[in-house]
């Protein structure tokens, strides 16, 4: 974040008074905003305790709506994040792989899954796995939500992985061959370990769009989780749709920030006493990668067996 | 075998699902600009503003933020944004709600451009006596969306796929007729690859498409 | 360089689903499928007053519950035994379809569009496509009053649809996910009337958080029959049936009829004949 002490200067008297100004006047600007919300929301008797004591005195509202879809919210987020991390984790490498066929077939693949709805896919999955399958009714919508999920999430993550392998100094893997590494042990043993630490930051936001799309299954798969749990909740508390959807909100924002903190300790520890290229793939930042140019000219993994000694 | 499409409009739909995807895309290009110059802003409190922003609109399921433009600003704050029947006015607070959601995503983009621009670039304009919007303005952010074409193109292909949450205010995009399609056919598997097709219509050749402009504009260094 | 803490942090990762997976693997047991087993699984509505309703207490209650729970105990299976599972209108005729439910009961009208891919028991209940509209609201006492009155129904509900088209063409619809968002903005005045089934809207209008706020319209837009859907050539369609005509002789029908919408001022129609479909 070196941007924010470059792209001003520090600053003097003049400029911390209208600093200062500035912050007053968006500080009124803000308030003004929320006390005519909640105004407006006292006026349409939005505020009524009746409303909202459900969430506050009444521990069923969680135990049999809210807590049931957190749960089925967790599995299937954690289930498609433990099988479409390996799984991307796999078609990443073999978009860099020396065989063209590998290469394209599974750029196709990745391509193809990341133009689709992750909706159209958790339905087809759904409507799949009754025609040929004999999955139990009850837990149909889970695999179809997870299904939808590891497609989607599974190709993003191969861009991902792509993208943070590629970032990496081209003198890693050249030294590896260098001292006589085959391919894959260059992969396993000097490129991932090394990449990881550059991709998490873009894996965890993609981590966040998992826990955030299983509400997806709600609407129309009938899988019951957190999102789904305030339609009957707010048929038993009079209507209360502003206040049972506020809640889930903020649960869901809790869950993601807890998974967002977790990241990060997680990223420190990695971090720590280890060398590093100080490479990081942004959230974003996986696609200009990913572009066909430059970046994937640079790319010499799969440069045969040739083992270019050449390098410094 | 296609018979069944009979009756149903499907290009007005899908063309629904365009003028969403178009409005939402000029509308959080802006306001995501705006967010990314808070974020790396003199003030502090519009920094926080900005992160603070950022972290809750992009945890909260999207389908959340489109239903409370409609209850919320609608219903209860009265905000008609100028129109007087509902298919306006549920339009408009759908590209509102995608707005106020994909720019959060477009100002992280931006954000990792600009930290792509190198140091010395803001420290000559610096130096030569611009201040901070005009660094922003003249030097930075140029730079910085030249790079970011690439990112924001698959920011612009989600939202093209997200568009399909408007249906829960009751917008007649696609995914709205794709309901109401699979509920009175009896045609799953045929009516979802129809409409699979249909988004990789729209979403591929923009991906194409912005790829090969981020090759064109992209800044050698 | 070593993959030693990636390894810890992918296990970290997998024993973080696999304990989520042990939390939920309990409810994915048993996949009845017809009426021969102990238990039985009924699709009913959940989110719907008064007709089929999930309670905090995790139980369900409506007139559909009642009459499903009757009908059970008529072929055999103690309340304990049944299996309730949501029946959303969307996903009706596929629940029967593949045999996910033995069968639904959740204001689930009999339509020729249906027939032709499920079966109708029944039916057990004649009820109106009618309006809720606010309690002090006088402008609205004839259907035609509805033009240029602001419409809430369902997405992909044809109720609303029926109404714009052939009663109030100037009436202006919304359509939302839910009831209860058409009831919030009924509350908030930005709606002037949700139109569904009386039987639905009377459950809604007798809730205590509702108690004075709400009335019905009564306007009997259309005739909705509600039958018990089963999969197609079921022979639980003659059970039920007889399970049915004897509730309404024993009077349970009539108790749960009271039960179930007497506290929203409901008039309902008497119990209708078996296999007469009122159109």
């Amino acid at each position: 974040m070196s941007s924010q002490s470059v792209l001003y200067d520090v600053p003097g008297p003049r400029a911390k008074r209208r600093n200062v100004l500035l912050t007053v006047v968006f500080v009124v600007a803000l308030a003004a905003l929320i006390w005519w919300v909640l105004q407006s929301l006292a006026d349409k008797n939005q505020l009524e305790w009746v409303k909202w004591r459900p969430f506050f005195t009444d521990s069923r509202a969680w135990y049999t709506y809210l807590l049931p879809g957190l749960k089925n919210t967790l599995i299937a987020a954690s289930l498609a994040m433990a099988i479409a991390l390996p799984l991307g984790a796999v078609a990443g490498i073999a978009r860099l792989s020396d065989h063209w066929w590998v290469r394209g077939s599974a750029g196709l693949v990745v391509e193809f899954f990341r133009a689709i709805p992750v909706l159209i896919l958790m339905l087809f999955a759904n409507a799949a796995y009754s025609e040929f399958t004999d999955i139990s009714p009850d837990s149909r919508p889970l695999y179809a939500v997870v299904t939808g999920l590891v497609l989607y999430n599974a190709s993003v993550l191969a861009e991902i992985v792509r993208a943070g392998i590629l970032s990496l100094p081209r003198g890693q893997s050249d030294a590896a061959k260098a001292i006589g590494m085959r391919k894959s042990q260059v992969m396993r043993h000097v490129l991932l370990p090394q990449s990881v630490t550059a991709m998490l930051p873009a894996i965890v936001s993609q981590l966040v769009v998992i826990v955030k799309d299983t509400a997806l299954g709600g609407a129309l798969l009938g899988f019951s989780e957190l999102l789904a749990s305030v339609r009957p909740m707010s048929a038993n508390y009079g209507a209360n749709t502003i206040a049972s959807f506020t809640v889930v909100a903020v649960v869901f924002v809790v869950l993601n920030f807890a998974l967002t903190s977790f990241a990060s300790w997680l990223e420190g520890r990695l971090r720590r006493g280890k060398r590093t290229t100080g490479a990081v793939v942004g959230a974003d930042a996986v696609d200009e990668l990913a572009t066909p140019g430059e970046h994937v000219s640079r790319d010499d993994l799969g440069g045969g067996g040739r083992t270019s000694a050449s390098s410094e | 075998m296609f018979d069944f499409l009979e009756g149903y409009d499907l290009l007005a739909a899908f063309w629904v699902t365009v003028q969403l995807t178009l409005y939402s895309a000029i509308g959080s290009l802006v306001w995501g600009t705006v967010l990314a110059a808070m974020r790396v802003s003199p003030v502090p409190l519009m920094r926080g503003f900005g992160t603070a922003y950022v972290n809750i609109v992009r945890n909260i399921p999207l389908t959340v933020v489109i239903v409370f433009t409609s209850l919320g600003l609608f219903q209860t704050l009265g905000v008609t944004l100028g129109a007087k029947d509902f298919t306006t006015i549920n339009f408009r607070l759908a590209v509102l709600g995608l707005t106020a959601y994909t720019s959060s995503f477009v100002c992280e983009a931006l954000r990792s451009g600009i930290n792509t621009v190198p140091v010395g670039q803001t420290e000559a304009a610096r130096a030569i006596g611009l201040n901070f919007p005009q660094v922003l303005r003249l030097i930075v952010l140029p730079q910085a969306f030249r790079s970011v074409v690439g990112p924001l193109a698959s920011v612009l292909i989600a939202l093209t796929k997200n568009t399909t949450v408007a249906a829960a205010i009751g917008v007649a995009e696609a995914a709205a007729l794709m309901r109401v399609m699979i509920e009175n056919e009896a045609q799953l598997i045929l009516i979802s690859v129809i409409f699979a097709f249909g988004f990789i219509c729209l979403t591929l050749p923009t991906g194409l498409f912005l790829g090969w402009v981020s090759k064109k504009v992209s800044v050698r260094r | 360089m070593k993959l030693h803490k990636v390894t810890v942090a992918a296990a970290a990762s997998l024993v973080l689903s696999l304990t989520a997976v042990g939390c939920g693997s309990d409810d994915s047991d048993n996949t009845s499928s017809s009426s021969g087993d102990e238990k039985i699984t009924i699709g009913i509505k959940f989110d719907q007053p008064g007709v089929g309703l999930k309670t905090p207490d995790g139980k369900y209650t409506g007139f559909d519950v009642d009459v499903a729970t009757y009908v059970a105990k008529e072929l055999g299976h103690d309340p304990g035994d049944i299996e309730w599972k949501e029946a959303k209108s969307a996903d009706r005729e596929t629940l029967l379809q593949r045999g996910d439910v033995d069968f639904i009961a959740a204001s689930y009208s009999i339509t020729p569009e249906r027939e032709k891919k499920v079966d109708f028991a029944g039916p057990y209940l004649l009820a109106h496509q009618d309006v809720l509209i606010r309690a002090d609201d006088d402008t609205i006492k004839k259907p035609e009053d509805l033009n240029n009155k602001k419409l809430c129904s369902v997405t992909g509900s044809t109720s609303a649809q029926n109404v714009k088209d052939k009663i109030a063409p100037k009436a202006q619809l919304q359509e939302y996910g839910g009831y209860s968002e058409c009831l919030t903005g009924l509350e908030n005045k930005v709606i002037d009337a949700l139109t569904t089934d009386d039987s639905i809207l009377a459950g809604y209008a007798a809730q205590p958080e509702f108690k004075g706020k709400f009335k019905l319209g009564g306007f009997k837009l259309s005739n909705e029959n509600y039958g018990i859907g089963v999969q197609k050539g079921s022979d639980l369609k003659d059970q039920i049936n007889t399970a049915l005509q004897k509730m309404v002789k024993d009077g349970s029908w009539d108790a749960a009829v009271e039960k179930n919408f007497g506290p929203a001022n409901y008039k309902n129609e008497p119990a209708p004949k078996i296999g007469v479909v009122v159109n």
